[in-house]
């Protein structure tokens, strides 16, 4: 029964990721998105080419949850394309197993979209990226996670719905709003002269608790929000 | 198999959104060997009484009972013995006609996925252009390999929305043959289409369809086209 | 309308017609004086709010688990109301934070929990409304997972900042501030729940219309 349900949601991973490795379209398109809102950010927030308190962590957060969205809605929009999204449903897979490859696929993206912005933000601010890199590995996982998990959720609701390009917006950022604060102060507390490791744990634990319940809930209500 | 069964009866079904009645009362049965035609113009409700068939949407009223069960007492791998042929055909451009087969084919389970897609390849005349993307196919091309696909499982019930359009004589003769077939090794094959002349004489029934209601007889008797007229003129 | 809700209905109407003394009557607070009073209407607002909001999450997960058509009128019900009742809340709490304060907005953890909620629930009727068909379960989902949100936008908007009065006031209120306080905590549920009845039943008598036109045209 388990390994039924990962290998199906390793089949679709497997198949998401030959896509992406054959057209580098969404990969690409998103680190440059990415790395456009870090300068669009900067050109507000640096004063007298000095950087705000904090800012690193706040732009290197909205830049994540930016390009988050952007690889969301080019990734479904891939499984509207020839309706292949009712072609998943339609097979008797275990359909929680369709979201976790979906989750698992975009995941991996959001890594390595990471993997270009935190070494950027670190060059642009001089932020310590390396002091502290355990807990920065655990806070960008656990904030990516939970941010993906509700969007994946929301995106694949979406698909059938009309003005979805707006709509995933409108209801990823308000619920992924306890990830944010958690990112960019969990962030801005190992960015600091004197890093706190005492808030970056409280933040990890936070973002921690934040997947495991809404992972589960994503989980049980996968089935009964995609069927009509 | 334990989920399989022999007979597809559609008891009083209808689908609304809203105030808009997509289907009302529709009823019609058969069983493994025959192939019903669904009839009407744009917008009869065809495309929506098939998703209603694959298990995809649900009836505001009414069921649909494979067997003598409906889906929801089935479970979902009474979806496992359901094939679809969608108008969009179900297949990822990006991937080769091979790794779209292999893809579903692992996705459902199969045994031997890898000999399977052959098969399916060597049947749809494709063998030697197996390992083409899907986005170079001609539309003729990747309709053969999208009833591949919802063949690979050797489905009991074989659904297709609108599988004639675009289709050249040879194309077209080619998919009539291969529903003879699937007749033949007893699927129950369900077609929406708006091609008469084509589906002339392959049919078991037609159920003609016109705002979401189904009109005129189902009998034998005169020309498809003649009774499709008579049926939409009541 | 019930009878039920007609009686309850005369009854809020009633107590929001007294509320001005009720909350007269209460003495000034010492540094706040009058402005203090706002407070009357705020809290329960604020409590109204997140009850509504929670209300929207159970009916979501009964419409999307056990299947129930008419807890989907509940749930959008519910949800206009965390909406009305959050606005309430949000005009309230910076006519407050103006005189306690001396601005009209502070990063303070409840205002911004709240408006975060608020947000929440504006985007649920956002989709309810532009979503097309289908946004009843999509709508679900988001309101339940709306629900699920609220200890964690109320943490970590804590843990971030804090200038709230605690919440430990309310039981230690003279009893001069308590009664009127609760005389209003009353008066603001009766109109919640009047308000819900309402509305929930307008949806279903709009499920019923449509059940019954969809009948008419058979025959």
């Amino acid at each position: 029964m388990m390994r039924a349900f990962f290998r199906v949601a390793w089949i679709v991973v497997k198949k998401d990721l030959t896509i992406e490795v054959r057209s580098l379209e969404i990969l690409s398109t998103t680190i440059f998105f990415a790395v456009t809102v870090v300068l669009m950010f900067s050109f507000g927030l640096v004063v007298d080419g000095r950087p705000l308190n904090d800012v690193a962590a706040a732009i290197l957060w909205v830049a994540i949850a930016f390009s988050g969205t952007l690889a969301l809605g080019r990734t479904f929009e891939r499984e509207r394309h020839n309706d292949t999204l009712r072609a998943l449903l339609l097979a008797p897979a275990d359909r929680p197993a369709l979201y976790v490859g979906k989750l698992a696929g975009i995941l991996l993206l959001l890594a390595l979209v990471e993997l270009v912005l935190v070494p950027l933000v670190g060059l642009l601010f001089a932020a310590p990226i390396f002091v502290h890199g355990f807990h920065l590995v655990a806070l960008l996982a656990g904030g990516t996670i939970g941010f993906t998990a509700v969007g994946t959720l929301f995106a694949a609701m979406l698909v059938r719905a009309r003005s979805r390009d707006v709509l995933l917006p409108i209801m990823l950022y308000p619920m992924t709003v306890p990830v944010m604060i958690a990112g960019v102060r969990g962030t801005a507390a190992l960015f600091q002269p004197t890093p706190d490791l005492a808030v970056a744990q409280f933040w990890i634990g936070l973002l921690g608790f934040f997947d495991v319940v809404f992972v589960t809930l994503a989980l049980w209500t996968f089935d009964p929000v995609m069927t009509d | 198999m334990h989920s399989d069964f022999e007979t597809l009866a559609v008891i009083d079904v209808a689908r609304h959104y809203g105030r808009r009645k997509a289907l009302s009362h529709v009823n019609f049965t058969c069983a493994a060997g025959d192939i019903i035609g669904l009839l009407g113009p744009n917008g009869a409700g065809k495309s929506t009484l098939l998703n209603i068939l694959a298990t995809l949407l649900a009836a505001s009223r009414g069921r649909v009972e494979y067997g003598g069960r409906t889906a929801e007492q089935a479970g979902a791998d009474i979806r496992g013995r359901i094939g679809m042929l969608g108008h969009d055909l179900f297949l990822y451009p990006e991937l080769t006609a091979r790794e779209n087969l292999v893809f579903f084919a692992q996705l459902y389970g199969l045994s031997g996925a890898h000999a399977r897609v052959q098969a399916a390849l060597d049947r749809a005349g494709l063998g030697d252009r197996a390992d083409d993307f899907m986005s170079g196919f001609s539309r003729g091309m990747r309709q053969r390999v999208a009833l591949e696909r919802a063949l690979l499982h050797a489905p009991r019930l074989l659904l297709l929305d609108e599988p004639f359009t675009g289709l050249d004589q040879a194309s077209t003769k080619a998919l009539v043959d291969r529903l003879r077939e699937c007749q033949q090794a007893g699927c129950i094959v369900v077609l929406a289409t708006h091609d008469l002349d084509i589906v002339d004489g392959v049919l078991s029934r037609a159920v003609f369809l016109q705002n979401g209601r189904q009109v005129g007889e189902p009998g034998p008797g005169t020309a498809l086209r003649e009774r499709y007229r008579q049926a939409m003129t009541t | 309308m019930t009878r039920s809700t007609l009686v309850m209905l005369a009854l809020a109407a009633g107590m929001f017609a007294l509320a001005p003394w009720m909350i007269n009557a209460a003495p000034n607070e010492a540094t706040m004086g009058l402005v203090y009073k706002i407070y009357f209407f705020h809290m329960p607002s604020a409590w109204m709010f997140m009850v509504a909001a929670i209300a929207s999450g159970i009916a979501s997960a009964r419409f999307l688990f056990l299947k129930r058509p008419s807890a989907d009128g509940w749930a959008l019900a519910a949800g206009e109301l965390a909406v009305l009742f959050g606005a309430f809340t949000l005009v309230t709490g910076p006519l407050w934070a103006r005189k306690a304060w001396g601005v009209w907005w502070v990063w303070d953890a409840r205002l911004t929990s709240s408006l975060m909620l608020f947000m929440i629930f504006v985007a649920y009727l956002l989709l309810r409304k532009y979503g097309g068909p289908g946004s009843d379960k999509l709508g679900a989902g988001m309101a339940l997972f709306g629900m699920a949100n609220v200890p964690f936008i109320y943490v970590s908007v804590n843990y971030w900042r804090t200038f709230h009065p605690l919440t430990s006031v309310v039981p230690t209120l003279p009893v001069e501030m308590g009664i009127p306080l609760w005389y209003c905590v009353t008066a603001f549920t009766l109109l919640f729940i009047v308000l819900l009845r309402m509305r929930a039943r307008l949806e279903h008598q709009r499920a019923r219309v449509e059940a019954l036109y969809l009948l008419e045209d058979e025959s």
